[in-house]
């Protein structure tokens, strides 16, 4: 029987961000439509581009660790 | 309560528990053998052993501890992230990891083993078990007080709940679980926390202005330190130089196995010398979070029309409320679920590093090297995950008694004091010196620690004063814990020394690959330049010695 290959770390950490990111990035969306500003600076809509570069960061580990993990 | 939490942040809050206890129940498998349980295989990279090596470090004091410092000291701070941590990262990388490293031991003891005899490991094994489930249960205690405090939680509730997955996840895989999940959470960390300094700049107007805010003592880094009167700390620069900088920093980063198991995880002399050195970069970028955190939250409060304040208890200032107060600020739904997870995830990758450091201590320099010699891996590995279990129970147990400490900060340097003070001496002596011998080690080890626990102890119950350590009418409970750390490395490094000139020493046969001069030097012809150690060490203390100017 082959032995398990081990997905990379990376791979872990890419797909966390991904997830919470686009979690964060649906919050600033909502809030971009529905403002509703309790906090200083809201205004400026921290929840969505934050989301987005997290997404953006974590497709950055997501997609290679991944094309290299199934590749083998 | 403080923070809000909405069900989108506890989305956020349990995906995090669930992903990496499903980390721990994936990595099971792979966990099998002690090489794997214990050093992760020992096939890691450069990167994945040195974001490890950082963020075993990141527990609750870099963040909230060192964040309410800043606060309460101002700039001086920093000096933990520099002075105190870059110059000893990169000796370990560059001068005293060949000897760790070739020598494949699974521990800092396994080396006193190798280089002295067995009681000389036996008594570090014992002091390093019993610092790392003190320091665990700072962690444990740090964590609980930060949920009921800022989200209204039941203290026992959520410290048991935390505590319970991380024996869960590091029992399954080992310091595996605790390297990928220590990795996690570095990047939360960053993603997490990080914008807290984006949105405070942004609303003080700037690095500048926020500068033009801060009196001298709180922005300098060394120009305030001729004089202790003239800076928060009440420490001068020899205090910090000898105290921080030469024994505290080189005894905790070259000789601490929580941060150095990472190193031995690696898959080669070259990646183990890199480790620290990669980590070292990311440590100098932290206080970026959590000194930028620290003035900023100071300026704020100084300006009443910023309606900023820390939290009051029974009339006293929680200096350490100030990161949690800014996510408040400036976090709204979504994003306190991010920050929440970040200081989440600082605490318990922190203690998942000192649990994990502990059951490989435990079951191979104490359970294997006294109680029982003759057990098959699978049963040292078994042994493993019971010291887990059992670790973070009187990790549990400690916590309670950190409660009745005043600040979170002295408590911690007070026991590396003790401990690693002393050890660091041991270690460069044996490391550097053929001549000293397993009884000058052995005897220097023990009057180093119950001479730093004897200060320690006079001071508190005031049977001499702190001055009399730190040579100056100022003495700070953090400038006694820095001048303690330097009188209790040259009381080890004195005795050892003395001992060592009336007993005997090991023949230089048994010292190959363990002593200088009597170890090959790593070679790094056709290695690319970035990945040579040598060559970014010298990158990293360029950068290095560029901060502490600019900040000066």
């Amino acid at each position: 029987m082959a032995k398990e290959r081990m997905l990379s770390i990376w791979f872990f950490v890419g797909l966390i961000l991904v997830v919470m990111g686009t979690i964060v990035t649906g919050t600033g969306v909502y809030f971009l439509f529905k403002p509703h500003y309790t906090t200083v600076l809201a205004h400026l809509h921290p929840n969505l581009w934050w989301g987005l570069i997290m997404v953006i960061a974590g497709l950055l580990f997501l997609i290679p660790s991944a094309k290299r993990d199934l590749r083998k | 309560m403080v923070l809000q939490i909405t069900w989108v942040d506890w989305l956020i809050i349990l995906l995090y528990f669930g992903s990496v206890l499903g980390i721990g129940f994936y990595l099971k498998r792979f966990a099998g053998t002690g090489e794997d349980f214990f050093l992760a295989g020992r096939k890691n990279s450069a990167w994945v052993a040195g974001l490890a090596f950082l963020s075993a470090n990141m527990g609750a004091l870099e963040l909230m501890g060192m964040t309410g410092n800043t606060y309460e000291y101002g700039m001086f701070v920093a000096h933990f992230y520099w002075i105190g941590a870059i110059p000893a990262m990169l000796f370990l990388a560059i001068y005293m990891m060949p000897f760790y490293y070739s020598s494949k031991i699974h521990s800092i003891p396994g080396y006193l083993r190798l280089r002295f005899d067995e009681k000389t490991r036996v008594l570090n094994a014992i002091a390093f078990g019993v610092m790392t489930l003190l320091v665990s249960g700072i962690n444990l205690y740090a964590m609980a007080l930060v949920l009921r405090t800022f989200l209204g939680w039941n203290w026992d509730a959520c410290m048991w709940a935390s505590a319970l997955t991380v024996a869960i996840y590091v029992a399954m895989g080992g310091l595996l679980s605790a390297i990928f999940t220590e990795i996690i959470q570095f990047f939360l960390i960053w993603f997490g926390l990080i914008l807290v300094t984006i949105l405070g700049l942004i609303e003080v107007g700037g690095w500048n202005a926020l500068l033009e805010r801060l009196p001298p003592a709180m922005s300098a880094l060394w120009s305030t330190s001729t004089d202790p009167a003239n800076n928060g700390m009440q420490v001068t620069w020899l205090g910090i130089v000898l105290g921080l900088g030469f024994v505290l920093s080189f005894g905790y980063w070259t000789t601490d196995f929580l941060v150095v198991q990472r190193a031995f995880s690696s898959k080669d002399l070259r990646s183990a010398r890199m480790t620290p050195v990669i980590a070292s970069f990311f440590k100098m970028a932290l206080p970026f979070i959590v000194i930028f955190g620290g003035l900023i939250a100071w300026a704020l409060a100084r300006d009443p029309s910023s309606n900023f304040s820390l939290l009051v208890e029974d009339g006293q200032i929680r200096y350490d409320s100030a990161l949690p107060m800014l996510i408040k600020r400036y976090y709204p739904t979504g994003l306190i679920g991010l920050g929440v997870t970040a200081l989440l995830a600082g605490f318990m990758a922190g203690q998942a590093g000192n649990i994990s450091a502990f059951n490989t201590v435990w079951t191979y320099d104490i359970y294997r090297a006294v109680i029982y010699k003759k057990g098959s891996d699978a049963h040292y590995v078994w042994m493993g995950r019971m010291a887990t279990v059992a670790g973070i129970l009187i990790s549990v147990v400690t916590a309670y008694w950190a409660k009745s400490f005043p600040s979170i900060m002295d408590y911690m340097q007070a026991i590396f004091s003790w401990v690693n003070a002393p050890l660091f001496a041991t270690m460069l002596l044996g490391m550097f010196v053929p001549w000293i011998t397993p009884d000058g080690a052995f005897w220097g080890l023990i009057v180093g620690m119950l001479s730093s626990f004897g200060m320690f102890i006079a001071v508190k119950m005031h049977w001499i004063s702190a001055s009399v350590l730190t040579l100056s009418h100022y003495a700070s409970d953090m400038a006694a814990n820095f001048w303690r750390a330097w009188w209790a490395w040259l009381i080890c490094f004195t005795v050892t020394i003395v001992v060592s000139r009336f007993t005997k020493p090991k023949p230089k046969s048994e010292l190959v690959g363990l002593v200088k001069g009597l170890t090959p030097v790593p070679k790094e012809e056709g290695v690319p330049f970035y990945q040579r150690p040598t060559v970014m060490a010298g990158i990293s203390i360029a950068c290095f010695i560029v901060l502490n100017l600019i900040f000066w």
